[in-house]
């Protein structure tokens, strides 16, 4: 039963790299929920973090599990600035325009990488990077295992703060009707910025998640962009719950996909999936009709 | 909406085509070559964009499939360039419409829209980069044979002044599109298309008209980039940095008018040139990507402060 091996544990493999996936589309569809942008800058942002925590490792031997503790508010402060004080006096409340700054900060974040660290590749020493479990006949990695379950609490946490806390109510209250939550005296400009800071504090917690098994270069971002985009719309855009089946699917898709056409092709089938979800249900499994 | 007359037209374009017969250096011709190839890149994305209100974030699809076609014509069917020209432009023209037909009638727009485009062009780089048939990972190498009927110049002018005569069919191609009916109902669509279509406007035919010269003109792009370069592989084709280029240049320039691809062009690839040249003096040494940073936080500055870039820029001083 050689082959139902490698199926499960390309499965297993889906399901880890998923729900990081998962994590780093949480940012995007609750700032698309909210803001209704579509944050091109996520993936250099995440690149960003990602060095984030290489430098923290190799200057200040912090290891990742703890760099999480001062990246994710770090985050949350860069995303509160940039979409209060960059984004939103930029683009003048047209969306075209929002796509175009998102872009222009990606492209901003990502050479300016590129300036300071140049093209190599790094990653970081940290001693359980290869340590692993077993479960049944499965092989498990440890520190993607501990991305798993961290990627899903996140995910309770951001719904549990989005209906519980008075902060939440009033970015779903902004959500549905600006202008009604406005008149409610709602300070719109400040729930947006806190949403974008929201979706960049998702991201430090991915970094941290990621480094230890994965590499980063300059353009590591760029990656991880469409995937997340993907896991948005199949999901529904704005969807908590739609991103976090989303990104499952998607990594198991990818891993699957890896294993049948081999490594070079395995992102097309994301890809694949991406135009046809956009083309048949462009409101995804858990969007509403737009 | 736009004016820009035959005459500013014409003036561009002859001062252009009369550089090279100043003291022009070797850096400074390939410089302008590869800013017309970048041109008709931008000026194939605004006539989609700028006119249509479509935003595409992968004109790379159009740009690789005329480039690969060119490449792949010449190399394995060995069909003259002059011939594998037209014949790349209809290939990138062809593609445009598969694309601009399926998302159009899944009535996709703006930021979804946006992605699509770029979902095509990763689909289609990874392909390339796998396919045998394209040269795959290692990429197509077209052999050096300066020689006017390979559409090869001994003389390096003659391409710059080839990329120049193509920018300029596309200036003229913008200049009567913005006055016909086409054109028009572009404008309608893009302003408003609900009220463009229950005014009697094809929202769809218009649209996927657009895309299709759109892309076939940006397919030229890619086929000049080939016999520049005489190499080709599938980052270079289908990569993001061309989809970018195709729509900084028009914003700069000036979204939508008919010298705003060139005037952008000519802008970016000057201030990315010279923030290159100044950084390395600063810290003496090539510092990566910094003419990249210099160019974004334009972007961010030009939709800030002009969004109608350098050409409306230029016009609000010529009224006041």
């Amino acid at each position: 039963m050689l082959k139902l091996d490698i199926l499960l544990s390309a499965v297993a493999n889906g399901l880890m790299t998923g729900a990081v996936y998962a994590l780093i589309a949480l940012g995007l569809t609750l700032v698309y929920g909210v803001l209704h942008i579509i944050n091109f800058a996520n993936g250099a942002m995440l690149t960003t973090a990602m060095y984030g925590v290489l430098l923290a490792h190799s200057v200040a031997g912090i290891d990742p599990y703890v760099a999480v503790f001062f990246l994710t508010p770090l985050f949350f402060a860069f995303g509160y600035a940039i979409q209060r004080w960059v984004i939103g006096p930029a683009s003048h409340g047209d969306d075209n325009n929002i796509l175009l700054v998102t872009l222009g900060l990606a492209i901003i974040l990502e050479n300016a990488l590129l300036a300071i660290f140049h093209s190599d590749t790094r990653s970081i020493d940290v001693p359980y990077g290869f340590s692993v479990i077993e479960v049944g006949t499965l092989l498990l990695s440890v520190p993607r295992l501990i991305a798993f379950a961290a990627a899903l609490a996140v995910a309770l946490l951001l719904a549990l703060v989005l209906t519980g806390t008075d902060t939440g109510k009033a970015i779903r209250a902004v959500a549905k009707e600006k202008t009604g939550a406005m008149l409610a005296g709602i300070d719109v400009e400040h729930i947006y910025a806190v949403t974008f800071g929201i979706g960049a504090a998702c991201l430090a917690i991915a970094a941290c998640l990621l480094m230890p098994t994965f590499v980063v270069n300059p353009r590591t971002g760029n990656a991880f962009v469409l995937v997340a985009f993907t896991i948005v719309v199949l999901g529904g855009m704005g969807s908590i719950a739609g991103a976090l089946v989303g990104g499952l699917i998607i990594g198991v898709v990818e891993s699957l996909s890896g294993l049948a056409f081999g490594e070079s092709l395995g992102q097309i089938g994301i890809f694949l999936l991406f135009i046809v979800v956009l083309l048949v249900r462009p409101t995804g499994l858990f969007g509403a009709k737009a | 909406m736009n004016t820009t007359g035959i005459f500013p037209i014409s003036a561009v374009v002859f001062v252009l085509a009369a550089l090279p017969f100043g003291p022009l250096s070797n850096t400074m011709l390939n410089f302008l070559s590869f800013a017309m190839i970048i041109t008709l890149a931008a000026q194939g994305w605004n006539i989609l964009a700028g006119l249509g209100g479509q935003f595409s974030f992968g004109h790379a699809a159009f740009f690789g499939t005329g480039a690969y076609a060119m490449a792949v014509l010449q190399m394995r069917f060995g069909i003259n360039p002059w011939l594998a020209f037209p014949i790349a432009m209809i290939a990138a023209g062809a593609v445009g419409f598969a694309i601009g037909f399926l998302s159009f009638r899944a009535r996709l727009r703006g930021s979804y829209f946006a992605l699509v485009t770029l979902a095509f062009a990763e689909v289609f780089r990874i392909l390339a980069n796998t396919w045998n048939f394209t040269g795959g990972a290692a990429g197509v190498l077209v052999p050096l044979k300066s020689d006017p009927t390979q559409m090869q110049f001994g003389d390096k002018r003659w391409f710059f002044w080839l990329a120049l005569a193509c920018v300029t069919g596309a200036l003229f191609v913008t200049h009567a599109l913005v006055r016909s009916r086409l054109g028009a109902h572009l404008v309608a669509v893009r302003e408003n298309e609900d009220a463009a279509r229950a005014l009697g406007v094809d929202a769809l035919a218009v649209k996927l008209q657009a895309i299709t010269l759109s892309a076939s003109i940006t397919g030229a792009a890619g086929c000049l980039y080939v016999q520049k370069f005489l190499y080709l592989d599938a980052n270079l084709a289908y990569g993001t940095w061309i989809s970018v280029e195709a729509l900084l240049a028009p914003i700069v320039g000036g979204l939508g008018t008919v010298l705003g691809p060139l005037v952008g062009t000519l802008v970016l690839l000057g201030l990315g040139e010279t923030s290159k040249t100044v950084f390395a003096k600063i810290t003496g040494g090539a510092v990566p990507g910094i003419d990249l940073v210099v160019l974004g936080v334009l972007l961010i500055g030009c939709v800030a402060i002009a969004p109608r870039g350098i050409m409306g820029l230029v016009r609000r001083r010529a009224k006041a």
